[in-house]
């Protein structure tokens, strides 16, 4: 192990994890359980039933003041005071060169901005968005709440067995909510706030919960024959094959948003505006105007190949990156993420990987490479 | 016949000259679900703690060392196939590679099965 476990902070489903037999490994300075009857197995059941993911490691913040989501909106391109109440967005935390220091989650509860950032960036996050906002504006790291993502095709089935009130008798339960949408709710008076999102490209939900309550509820989860506890192998794996990237893999502060592929991030109002950090460097590369960009690509035989491989040309000189790469449970095949120059790109360009002095074939593909399983709103 | 360990979790089992290299069945439960094996080349020379193998797991690569030094006389061409071999059987048919032993003497640095299991209960 490469961190000393003894200074590993415990997070309140630790011994519970443990419990279950799971394998606990560092990550983000926590103790994590990387898996419990093997990650194949439990990507593949997370694909077809639902499980369980504890992500409490992730900073989940909240941001409280008049004019609260117009002062996000200086160092992020999301538009955020379009944001009507109980709706999330995807967005990004920039630098103000415009490189990219993290990506989140940004919820209108109504009442404030709720923040769900990385685990591993959380402490710098709350540096840089303290610095960087008006002090009139609070801004709360609820570092007593949990985070459980129960994701997959029968998360709502499951999630609807618990039996989750309303907050309030006439508002909605969580099964009526549509991907990127969330509410407040209660279970046995216990307060929980739920979003249907989640980072593996199923169907499934955030739920926030207090950190006392968190065991009884994963274990009520976990209780149902559809849900099964995952480690953060498969949520990897996961998140591999529905295209998404990591922070501090597939991006970090030396890219910017379209280098990342992430041109959705960048909405068009804010485009207009350009009042955010880095704007003009941000902007000048939209929309495709980047020299390097993030693709997928579908690897030649069996060998995965592995962030750090290096993607050369013709004469073997290196040209991009591998920033994310393995084995893809549900395709049988691997595949990866990478950086390689913008005219290399399109899909189907054939791409040369090169791993421990081996010359790898790969193809670019098109992302995600198993489709999304979202519970989308319906267009009107 | 006898086998040995290292405490990098390979096996050796010889056989006159001759040593069939795998890893152990802690190794595998260690590593889980393996995907890809990548053996060395028949003909290759190997030093003792040259890197002999890759192990890929669906998230990881690990390198296996060459527990002893030889020249690669065969390898398990079924790994190809079917690497979930090393999951279900590491230290018979999900075997790697064998080689003719160059230094027998390295074989006494190794561990006998009692000491591995001892070394692997410490862990």
């Amino acid at each position: 192990m490469s961190e000393n476990s003894k200074n590993l902070k415990q997070l309140p489903l630790g011994d519970w994890h443990r419990g279950l037999g799971a394998r606990m490994v560092p990550f983000a300075g926590y103790e994590m359980p990387v898996q419990y009857e093997g990650v194949m197995a439990e990507h593949i059941w997370t694909r077809t039933e639902a499980g369980l993911f504890d992500v409490s490691h992730m900073g989940q913040l909240q941001l409280i003041g008049e004019g609260a989501a117009d002062a996000l909106e200086r160092i992020t391109p999301g538009n955020l005071s379009a944001l009507a109440p109980g709706k999330i967005r995807y967005t990004l935390l920039l630098a103000q060169d415009g490189g990219i220091l993290d990506d989140l989650m940004v919820t209108n509860t109504g009442h404030n901005l709720y923040l769900v950032v990385n685990g591993a960036t959380k402490h710098d996050d709350i540096a840089y968005l303290r610095e960087q906002l008006p002090d009139s504006l609070t801004l709360n790291h609820l570092e007593d709440a949990a985070l459980l993502a129960l994701q997959g095709p029968k998360a709502a089935e499951a999630l609807a067995k618990l039996g989750i009130d309303p907050f309030e008798p006439d508002w909605p339960v969580p099964t009526d909510l549509h991907f990127m949408e969330a509410g407040p709710f209660l279970w046995n008076g216990i307060p929980l706030g739920i979003s249907r999102s989640g980072y593996t490209g199923e169907d499934g939900f955030e739920i926030s919960v207090p950190a006392e309550h968190a065991v009884t509820l994963a274990a009520a989860l976990t209780e149902l024959e559809e849900v099964r506890p995952i480690g953060l192998g498969a949520r990897d794996s996961l998140r591999l094959e529905a295209g998404l990237p990591l922070y501090g893999h597939d991006m970090n502060a030396d890219i910017l948003p379209v280098e990342a592929n992430l041109n959705f991030a960048l909405s068009k109002a804010r485009r207009e505006e350009g009042n955010f950090a880095g704007a003009e460097r941000v902007l000048a590369q939209y929309p495709d105007k980047a020299a390097k960009k993030r693709i997928g690509l579908f690897v030649d035989g069996r060998q995965p190949v592995r962030e750090g491989a290096t993607v050369v040309d013709a004469a073997g000189e290196t040209i991009g990156t591998v920033t994310s790469g393995g084995f893809s449970p549900t395709l049988q095949r691997p595949i990866a993420m990478a950086y390689v120059p913008t005219d290399m790109s399109a899909t189907g360009t054939a791409i040369t990987v090169e791993q421990r002095g081996k010359k790898i074939a790969c193809t670019v593909a098109d992302m995600p490479f198993v489709p999304h399983n979202y519970h989308r709103k319906p267009k009107p | 016949m006898s086998r040995y360990f290292t405490d990098e979790h390979e096996w050796v089992e010889v056989e006159g000259d001759t040593a069939t290299v795998g890893i152990t069945d802690y190794a595998q439960e260690q590593l889980g679900d393996i995907v890809f094996v990548e053996v060395p080349e028949v003909g290759t020379e190997l030093e003792q703690g040259d890197d002999a193998a890759v192990v890929e797991s669906v998230k990881a690569a690990s390198d296996v060392y060459a527990a002893v030094s030889g020249e690669v006389i065969e390898v398990n061409d079924a790994l190809e196939d079917e690497p979930g071999l090393v999951n279900s059987s590491a230290e018979e048919d999900g075997w790697f590679f064998r080689l003719t032993l160059s230094d027998k003497s390295e074989l006494d640095d190794l561990m006998d099965e009692k000491a591995y299991k001892a070394f692997v209960d410490n862990l």
